[in-house]
């Protein structure tokens, strides 16, 4: 399996004290990859060195050549009241190659074609803030795929969701999957998104596990990273984990 | 007196032509100074040039050489302090613009002789605009629609969402460096009408009238050039009439203006508008 990013003993400080120590991870072609951890963990610091946007204090990250790498925030870091429409924002994939300020028309088709793949046809002129929530994360998982990425990023995807909305981004990233694209995020949602992805990895300022859900959503292994007990259930063939509060009886 | 009467003398058709090339450019530029809701760094940059332009007086300089260099300067440590995260752009503006300020005062206090230039400066003058002016001004505006339109769409997506903007290849870091230019040199060429302490009305007014009445991008950069083009151009001819500073007049005309946009739009404008007005 060919490698696409390999963390090397990557540590990571924005000029206090680190926020990620000594991680080694590799993410290989087809991987479908979770990133959980508590908040201020270092998850949105371990894919903002992922995509590159930062640069390790020590390590190094390795990527493949010419990798094409898509990018989706957190959509609570949108500002929604920025002027701009859903094609807009789709067409500014390709805002590195184009000095052009019109869309062209080809472009035009390409935009429709993918807002119609995602379930979005005929919202090419609406402004992004009168969509409902799961349509809004559309748009720019939309815009990610514009660029047909070999590794799609996404931050906290289903970060202030409803359940509908966050059923349909899991679907959409499982067949994005199937289709090739290599997928690694971060959540907060360990019942809801992590469970269901093939490998997870747990962090906490280091990493601590790396492994199937399975392997890593142990009470042991939640406790490491949380910092606070964790139960594990099976229902139905799944895991579910809870939190079991010291005292409560 | 009729309306035209002023339109007579050389001085005020240079400064009528500057003041509507200054709205408009002012306005144009604008809309990404408030997008980035970066309102507060015209009104540091004019400043800072303050500095440059107090600086150039009192060493024999070309006012735009000296200012100019001062405050692109000053516009470019700004977005670097600010970049490197430690203090925000509101700090890093009110330490370096207003350092900056505080030196030009310090050498009109020194240098008395210096003192009437450096009045024009702060309050804006349409006496004394040469014809050349008035053709480095448009040469400006020139200067700034053809860079808008050669990297709409990377300046778009740089001010939209600059971490994504990164990642997707483009060069964020050199947009930010070309907005700041587009803004030094504006305000330069276009503060000695409006005068350095009005300047950033001009920057942030229409800008924000425009997104009042607009939920796009493309059509906000037509509407504020319009609405500033129209506050200098009618706010010289009341500047005369009146017999008042032409900057207080545009600048007035455009918080009118504001105001009326601000009543007729009602929650929908204030709404589009947003983060900019509370």
């Amino acid at each position: 399996m060919t490698s696409l990013i390999e963390l090397d003993g990557i540590s990571h400080s924005y000029g206090g004290p680190t926020v990620l120590e000594h991680v080694h991870l590799t993410i290989d072609e087809g991987s479908f990859l979770g990133v959980i951890g508590p908040s201020g963990s270092g998850k949105t610091t371990l894919l903002r060195l992922v995509l590159g946007n930062l640069r390790p204090t020590e390590g190094v990250v390795r990527r493949r050549d010419n990798l094409r790498i898509a990018y989706v925030p957190q959509v609570e870091t949108v500002n929604w009241n920025f002027p701009i429409t859903v094609s807009e924002v789709v067409l500014m994939a390709a805002a590195a190659k184009w000095y052009r300020p019109r869309a062209t028309e080809s472009e035009r088709k390409r935009v429709a074609e993918l807002l119609e793949q995602l379930g979005l046809g005929g919202f090419e002129h609406r402004h992004i803030r009168e969509l409902s929530g799961g349509q809004q994360q559309r748009v720019f998982l939309a815009r990610a795929l514009h660029r047909d990425p070999e590794l799609l990023v996404l931050d906290e995807p289903t970060s202030g969701v409803d359940v509908r909305t966050r059923h349909e981004v899991v679907h959409l990233l499982t067949d994005l999957h199937r289709n090739g694209t290599s997928v690694v995020l971060s959540t907060h949602d360990i019942n809801g998104l992590a469970a269901h992805l093939p490998m997870i990895a747990c962090v906490n300022r280091e990493l601590i596990a790396v492994g199937t859900p399975a392997e890593v959503l142990t009470s042991s292994v939640l406790e490491r990273t949380y910092g606070a007990p964790m139960e594990v259930l099976e229902h139905g063939g799944m895991l579910l984990v809870t939190d079991s509060p010291m005292g409560i009886e | 007196m009729t309306l035209f009467e002023p339109f007579q003398f050389e001085f005020f058709r240079n400064g009528f032509m500057v003041a509507t090339l200054a709205g408009a450019i002012c306005g144009l530029v604008g809309v990404y100074v408030v997008l980035r809701s970066m309102s507060y760094i015209g009104h540091g940059l004019s400043h800072s040039i303050f500095g440059g332009a107090a600086a150039s007086a009192v060493l024999g300089v070309n006012f735009y050489l000296g200012a100019g260099m001062w405050g692109l300067l000053s516009a470019l440590m700004i977005g670097r302090v600010a970049r490197r995260g430690k203090i925000g752009a509101d700090a890093a503006i009110g330490v370096i613009t207003t350092a900056s300020f505080a030196l030009g005062l310090a050498l009109s206090n020194v240098f008395g002789q210096a003192k009437r230039s450096i009045e024009a400066v702060l309050f804006g003058s349409i006496l004394g605009v040469t014809t050349l002016e008035v053709i480095a001004v448009a040469c400006v505006g020139v200067l700034a629609i053809v860079i808008i339109s050669a990297f709409y769409r990377k300046l778009l997506f740089a001010t939209f969402d600059p971490e994504v903007a990164d990642v997707t290849g483009v060069n964020v870091g050199r947009m930010e460096a070309l907005l700041m230019l587009m803004l030094a040199v504006t305000i330069l060429f276009t503060m000695k009408i409006v005068g350095v302490l009005l300047i950033s009305a001009l920057l942030v007014t229409p800008a924000v009238i425009a997104r009042m009445v607009t939920n796009s991008f493309a059509r906000m950069l037509v509407i504020a050039p319009l609405v500033g083009a129209a506050c200098g151009a009618v706010g010289m001819v009341i500047s005369y009439h009146a017999d008042i500073s032409s900057g207080a007049s545009i600048i007035l005309l455009a918080a009118f203006v504001f105001i009326v946009v601000y009543t007729v739009t009602g929650a929908r404008g204030r709404g589009n508008a947003g983060g900019m007005i509370h």
